[in-house]
């Protein structure tokens, strides 16, 4: 099958077989790293991407539901140059062990400040309750939402 | 732990420090290059805890170089220094104090050669971010001028002694983690990231239970190009296309017919398994004083179920087989070990096997990591000269890699007239907590044993109590006691392959050992703080910790309402490392909350307080998910708790709140962060349910089920 979408705001097209997987193809064809598999059924949120601006698990989403539409992966937030200020509010409160499920909340995490730029606690922790992080680096994690919060109001 | 103490190879420098003991050559260690950095070679590697950077910063500290000149290499074999496994918290302490005492070494020797030239004494020089100041201030040379010119082929000699901790500039203060811009940039990084030509992808089709046969494997057109690779019962599909490689693992799956058989003990009974299964007794520690007559006793048995790593990310490795030699890109935590039993289930000698590390998920223990080596090496034999690579299911995580095995330890002690411990008898029965490779005659892989003809999976056994223990980890009571008998019965039957996990017998054991604490507490009538600190006099560190924890939550803390309270621990990891107390706070509702956790630790000398402080809240907070949710679910075939519904681990809105201290202690030896706060937050958190509910929990974990139970 032929699909086409934005992709961190640029045009993508790819010939698929039938049955691949958004995350299939991110990861595979369009060689992206961000985002990751982790349990291939919606109950980890490693694959969080973004869709027309709505996180989304891409495991078990098929590549055609992103047929002309947006799709934003943790690439598309900042690059060591000029980071996100999630990405650097991450940084500063060294919010993070193994990172594996980084990607994934930073995605989450930037929906989050999109529709509500000044969120409590409890807000955060509600967004980011689709995503398990094992390593347990929540509490930093919380904070350094509620940091780039901040930083993104000021 | 199972490093093999020895004197360097010229039997020069019997006492030299950590793993410079096992490797002593400095070139092992460090080189320098002519471009102006310096690469440091740990055998140790990064699972997500931080390591690298806090070797770094040792390395930066002692050559009095710039922390970004510092390059930590990847382990490989046979590159790296054999420093056995990442485990048991003893990287600062084996690789942190080589690489500081290699770098000692190595400054010495440059600084001479710097001096000789010039007709000065080495004393006369300060270096300066790699560069050798003379007197006036006049460079005479630097590491980088010299990288060439000074050899570091010669094994340590053990006579240079590292800065004083004054002199320290970098270890000790808190330095941001290497690895994690890469990690939240979206960098390829993990070995499930790289991307080489020709690259082919595989995946495993395991078997419907622990104990079945391959009936039939039907010749199905697959999709892709998939193809089968058969070894007995062992089967994966290989495809150019990931894509392809998991849909043809799924067809395959659910056309494939197997036989099979019922080999597990019945999962509702845990207890009665472990009673009656065969078992090897052992004495772990007795002694017997003088003892006033009991007052106050108590006979309790504490159980846990087997728990699983659970890591977010699933196992993965790369493969390369050709001219019958065999590379492998992993994230093990012992490549050497890993490569032994490679060697062992393929036929190979262990130096046609090169191993490179490479940075995997978050691993807290003994997973899968190895035996997703030996699936790559199989699917990579059938296709030679191409690398291939394999990556877990979640069902396989979960449902395949080792587990960290259940366990009882039966408790039986008093208190005297007076209120002081007069006896304590402990009995443990359960699997041993290692079946880490490269350490028996048979491999522990686990396609070994679907295979044809299948390798026996060795059983499970603990490491003695010198070298850490297993099950009897932190079994023997840190309290003052004159009578004391602790005895281990080793399963020796293993129907469920068993291995460390984070803390390994610690888990149940500081929960079991806390609990009796309180109680007989609480029957003399004493404070559960100065009931431990009276029993604690001998040991002024592990009453610094809980006094400062007791500080920390306002302990006598007062219930914050109904349903809540607060309970206390601490214990002294493996009895030999880092001393952690912590409060828990709970709430008691239909399940279980932990809503604040107070954390206080003494690890002696810390290289990365900021690193230190993210492991130890870390295992608070995996100790709180194992304590109120973990159990590995069975049936009599196979684990049946294969996905996060059936294995749920805590989410960021069951996440406590958490205060932590570390007690500054730069002068002490470093003793390891990343398990000392597991056994006292499990320990509290019982302790807390008390307060808050009147019972006294017996099982892990403390689900309503289990809490009902105690209640009877």
């Amino acid at each position: 099958m032929a699909v086409a979408f934005t992709l961190n705001g640029a045009p993508v097209a790819l010939e698929a077989p039938e049955g691949m997987t958004l995350l299939q193809a991110l990861r595979g064809p369009l060689a992206l790293s961000g985002p990751r598999f982790g349990c291939g059924a919606e109950a980890c949120g490693c694959c969080m991407v973004t869709l027309d601006g709505d996180p989304r698990p891409s495991c078990t989403l098929p590549l055609d539901a992103a047929q002309g539409r947006d799709v934003g992966t943790v690439e598309g937030l900042g690059t060591p140059e000029a980071p996100h200020p999630l990405q650097q509010a991450f940084l500063d409160e060294q919010a993070g062990q193994c990172g594996w499920c980084l990607s994934g909340i930073l995605v989450s995490a930037e929906a989050l400040l999109r529709r509500e730029p000044d969120p409590d606690e409890a807000a955060v922790r509600a967004a980011l309750e689709p995503h398990l992080c094992r390593c347990g680096a929540q509490n930093r994690m919380l904070r350094a939402v509620l940091r780039a919060a901040r930083a993104m109001r000021a | 732990m199972n490093l093999a103490f020895h004197a360097g190879a010229a039997g020069n420098a019997p006492a030299l420090p950590g793993s410079l003991r096992a490797e002593p050559l400095l070139s092992r260690w460090l080189r320098f290059s002519a471009e102006g950095h310096v690469t440091v070679m740990p055998g140790k590697v990064e699972i997500g805890q931080g390591i690298l950077t806090a070797l770094a910063q040792i390395a930066a500290d002692e050559l009095d170089v710039a922390p970004g000149r510092v390059r930590v290499a990847a382990a490989s074999t046979p590159g790296s220094p054999n420093e056995g496994v990442t485990s048991g918290s003893l990287s600062v302490q084996e690789s942190g104090i080589a690489i500081r005492h290699a770098c000692a070494e190595a400054r010495a020797l440059h600084l001479a050669a710097a001096a000789g030239r010039a007709g000065l004494r080495p004393e006369q020089f300060v270096v300066q971010d790699g560069r050798f100041l003379g007197p006036g201030g006049i460079e005479i040379g630097s590491y980088w001028a010299q990288a060439e010119a000074v050899p570091l082929e010669m094994e340590a000699r053990g006579d240079v002694a590292p800065k004083p901790r004054a002199g320290r500039q970098v270890a000790g203060r808190s330095a941001p983690r290497l690895d994690l811009p890469d990690k939240l940039f979206g960098r390829a990084r993990f070995l499930h990231d790289l991307r080489w030509p020709g690259l082919l992808h595989a995946r495993a089709v395991r078997p419907p239970g622990r104990d079945a046969t391959l009936l039939e494997l039907p010749g199905a057109a697959l999709p892709g190009d998939a193809v089968p690779v058969r070894h007995g019962n062992f089967l994966c599909v290989v495809a150019a296309d990931e894509w392809a490689a998991e849909a043809a693992a799924a067809l395959l799956a659910r056309r494939i017919r197997w036989a099979v058989r019922d080999s597990l003990p019945e999962g509702t009974d845990l207890r009665g398994w472990l009673d009656a299964a065969p078992a090897e007794a052992s004495v772990v520690a007795e002694r017997q004083e003088p003892a006033a007559p009991a007052a106050h006793q108590l006979s309790a048995c504490f159980t846990r179920p087997f728990l699983t790593h659970a890591s977010i990310g699933t196992c993965c490795a790369v493969a390369l087989w050709q001219e019958e030699a065999l590379e492998v890109w992993t994230h093990s935590q012992g490549i050497y070990n890993l490569r032994a039993d490679l060697a062992l289930t393929l036929g190979l000698s262990p130096e046609r096997i090169v191993l490179h590390h490479v940075e995997g998920a978050g691993c807290y223990g003994h997973n899968g990591a190895d035996d997703v080596a030996l699936d790559a090496a199989l699917a990579a034999r059938a296709h030679p000269g191409r690398p291939v690579r394999v990556v877990w299911s979640r069902a396989e995580e979960l449902g395949w890699g080792p587990l960290s095995p259940a366990g009882l330890i039966r408790i039986d002690a008093a208190v005297d007239a007076d209120g002081r411990l007069c006896r304590w008898d402990a009995e443990l029965r359960g699997n041993g907590h290692s079946s880490r490779p490269g350490r028996a005659a048979h491999p522990t892989l686990l396609a070994a044993a679907h295979l044809d003809p299948p390798f026996p999976l060795p059983v499970a056994i603990d490491a003695p109590l010198a070298g850490g223990g297993g099950a009897q980890r932190n079994a023997v009571p840190g309290y003052a006691v004159p009578a004391l008998r602790v005895t281990l019965h080793r399963l020796r039957e293993m129907p469920l392959r068993s291995s460390a996990l984070r803390g390994l017998g610690a888990l149940l054991n500081v929960f079991a050992i806390e609990s009796v604490m309180e109680e007989l507490a609480a029957a003399s009538g004493q404070d559960a703080v100065d009931f431990r600190l009276r029993h604690l006099a001998h040991d002024a560190r592990a009453q610094a910790v809980l006094r400062e924890a007791a500080a920390l939550c306002g302990w006598p803390r007062r219930p914050a309402g109904d349903g809540t309270g607060t309970g206390i621990a601490v214990a002294r990891y493996k009895n030999s490392g880092a001393w952690c107390a912590v409060a828990a706070e709970v709430e008691a509702a239909e399940v279980v909350r932990c809503r604040r956790l107070w954390i206080a630790a003494d690890l002696g000398e810390v290289i990365n307080p900021d690193g230190a402080a993210n492991q130890l809240e870390g295992g608070a907070i995996q100790a709180t998910s194992i304590a109120l949710k973990e159990a590995v679910r069975f049936d009599r075939q196979g684990v049946t708790s294969d996905s996060w519904e059936a294995y749920p681990v805590l989410r960021f809105s069951e996440v406590p709140a958490v205060e932590l201290r570390l007690l500054p202690r730069p002068d002490e030896p470093p003793l390891g962060a990343g398990e000392a706060s597991l056994g006292p937050t499990i320990a509290a958190i019982a302790g807390g349910i008390h307060a808050a509910l009147g019972l006294r929990p017996r099982q892990l974990p403390f689900t309503p089920d289990t809490l009902a139970a105690a209640m009877e």
